[in-house]
């Protein structure tokens, strides 16, 4: 819808206040596209992609060719420029397809799951990448399914479930606010369960399969567990924006 | 806001065309040329077969239609063949490729061009490749010393807008194929019957006449192939108390109402398809 794919089927909706109903060629024009299924065009060659691509947006030969090669040196593509896309890695297509939706130097860049499907040493590299973007003067809306990626990356989340917003804010934040702090888990036993319930009433406790997890908000207070349970395998990491989302969506496996 | 709020991109709206058509022409335009040597091959080589394989070899048998040599009276055909089907397989096949497997027109769409501008570029260069094709055949034509008239130069614009017509009609095949091996469908129930009884082997008046009526009535391949034959050879025979004027006059007709048609048509079976 923000990019005037699908129409709006209620409401309004505006783009840097112009309404995608009508103005969805200017909106368009300000706005890069880096959707998550590859439609690179696997009929030209990497920077040829760049080429026909800045084309649709009517940027003039010359300036589109010195755009192409600073695209593909910023995503370390640059010795790639003359090969075909079958022969790109995955993550290479990822990022020429991210490149591609700066070709018109947009001012809102949408990156719909950058990561995907990569091997950590390609997620690192499109990570870097969104970084350095993100010094840049350009909006980035990023939508994900990893929440380390949202919480390394967005100054700001909004958490969805079934379309609607049910949370937002700055990812540590919203970490304090729902999970606080600390996390214990423990592998499942009856016993120390009711033991645990028991010795932090204060505490949120989940049952996670076999995994035993608790929440509390103040750092220092699992130390004196561990001590109280020598011989039990127990772990305490701290709270992060994966915690946040499954206690605000539930454990409900979705599509 | 006093701004009027339309309900966005709405499948009914009259298409919105600009300028940019020509971007997506161009994308299309410069893949062919990366392989044109393989591209114009099948135009080459196809019409060289048929030559030899009907008008010399068929041709001993039929010695001559209308008073000119078999040979001769199917050299037009075998050009209008190539209008149908440079327009026809540009707009099905692959187009149909680009759309779902290259997910072309998803990126397109995505920058300021429109779905509308996508797929009327599209029509425009399935028309251009029928172009190009039968500029081919029309030299192997020439070869052969089978064109009669200088008239024939003017082929070149009949077989432009001709072609969109095959590619509006194809492009509307692709709006409704669920996946590519649909294309079968059309291809053997409208484009082969198409190929033999549009006055383009056999003479049309040798067939039954509801089938004369149908050719000229539904068939756009019997205008296209009726318009090469007089710009080829310089003369027509009447067919079903029409007079070679008439005829013409009748295909110009015929080919302008239908293209308009169909390009129209086409976009808006595609818009209801890709917009959702």
């Amino acid at each position: 819808m923000i990019y005037c794919f699908s129409p709006v089927t209620e409401g309004e909706l505006t783009v840097a206040g112009m309404n995608v109903s009508t103005h969805s060629r200017d909106i368009k024009r300000m706005v890069g596209v880096a959707p998550q299924e590859d439609n690179l065009d696997p009929d030209f060659t990497v920077i040829k992609n760049l080429q026909v691509y800045a084309r649709y947006f009517d940027i003039p030969k010359a300036e589109a060719a010195k755009r192409a090669i600073e695209l593909l040196k910023f995503f370390q593509l640059e010795e790639k420029q003359t090969k075909a896309i079958d022969e790109l890695s995955t993550g290479m297509k990822r990022r020429l397809i991210i490149a591609r939706a700066l070709i018109n130097q947009p001012q809102i860049l949408l990156l719909d799951e950058p990561t995907t499907g990569l091997d950590p040493q390609g997620r690192h590299m499109v990570w870097d990448e969104i970084r350095s973007l993100l010094k840049q003067e350009v909006t980035i809306i990023l939508t994900t399914h990893y929440m380390d990626e949202a919480a390394a990356l967005c100054d700001r989340v909004f958490i969805v479930d079934n379309g609607k917003v049910i949370e937002t804010g700055v990812p540590q934040k919203l970490i304090k606010e729902h999970v606080g702090e600390d996390v214990l888990e423990v592998p499942f036993n009856e016993v120390i369960l009711n033991a645990l319930k028991k010795e932090l009433p204060e505490a949120d406790i989940e049952i996670f399969g076999d995994q035993i997890r608790v929440f509390v908000n103040r750092h220092g207070v699992f130390e004196r567990i561990i001590k109280k349970f020598p011989g039990v395998n127990m772990t305490i990491r701290n709270a992060n924006l994966e915690d946040v989302f499954l206690k605000l969506t539930g454990r409900k496996l979705r599509e | 806001m006093t701004e009027n709020v339309n309900p966005s991109p709405s499948v009914s709206r009259l298409p919105k065309l600009t300028y940019r058509v020509w971007a997506v022409w161009r994308r299309n335009f410069d893949v062919f040329m990366k392989k044109w040597h393989v591209n114009f091959l099948p135009s080459l080589i196809e019409p060289i077969l048929y030559l030899l394989a009907f008008g010399f070899g068929l041709g001993t048998f039929v010695t001559q239609i209308e008073g000119v040599s078999y040979i001769q009276w199917i050299a037009p055909g075998l050009v209008a063949i190539t209008v149908m089907y440079g327009g026809f397989f540009e707009c099905t096949y692959a187009s149909f490729v680009r759309m779902y497997y290259q997910r072309t027109f998803d990126a397109i769409i995505a920058t300021p061009i429109n779905v509308e501008e996508v797929i009327a570029g599209e029509l425009l260069w399935g028309a251009t490749r029928a172009t190009f094709n039968s500029a081919i055949v029309l030299a192997v034509v020439a070869v052969f010393g089978l064109i009669s008239t200088p008239w024939f130069l003017l082929m070149l614009p009949v077989a432009f807008f001709g072609g969109l017509l095959f590619a509006a009609l194809g492009m509307c095949f692709t709006a409704l194929a669920p996946n590519i091996d649909f294309f079968n469908y059309p291809t053997f129930l409208l484009i082969t019957p198409m190929f033999l009884i549009s006055n383009t082997f056999i003479p049309l008046a040798s067939f039954p006449s509801p089938l004369q009526i149908i050719a000229v009535a539904a068939l756009p391949l019997t205008h296209v192939t009726d318009l090469s034959r007089v710009l080829i050879v310089g003369k027509i025979e009447t067919l079903g108390g029409l007079s070679p004027e008439w005829l013409l006059f009748l295909a110009v007709f015929w080919i302008a109402i239908v293209t308009v048609l169909l390009f129209a048509l086409s976009i808006y079976l595609m818009k209801r398809k890709l917009i959702k």
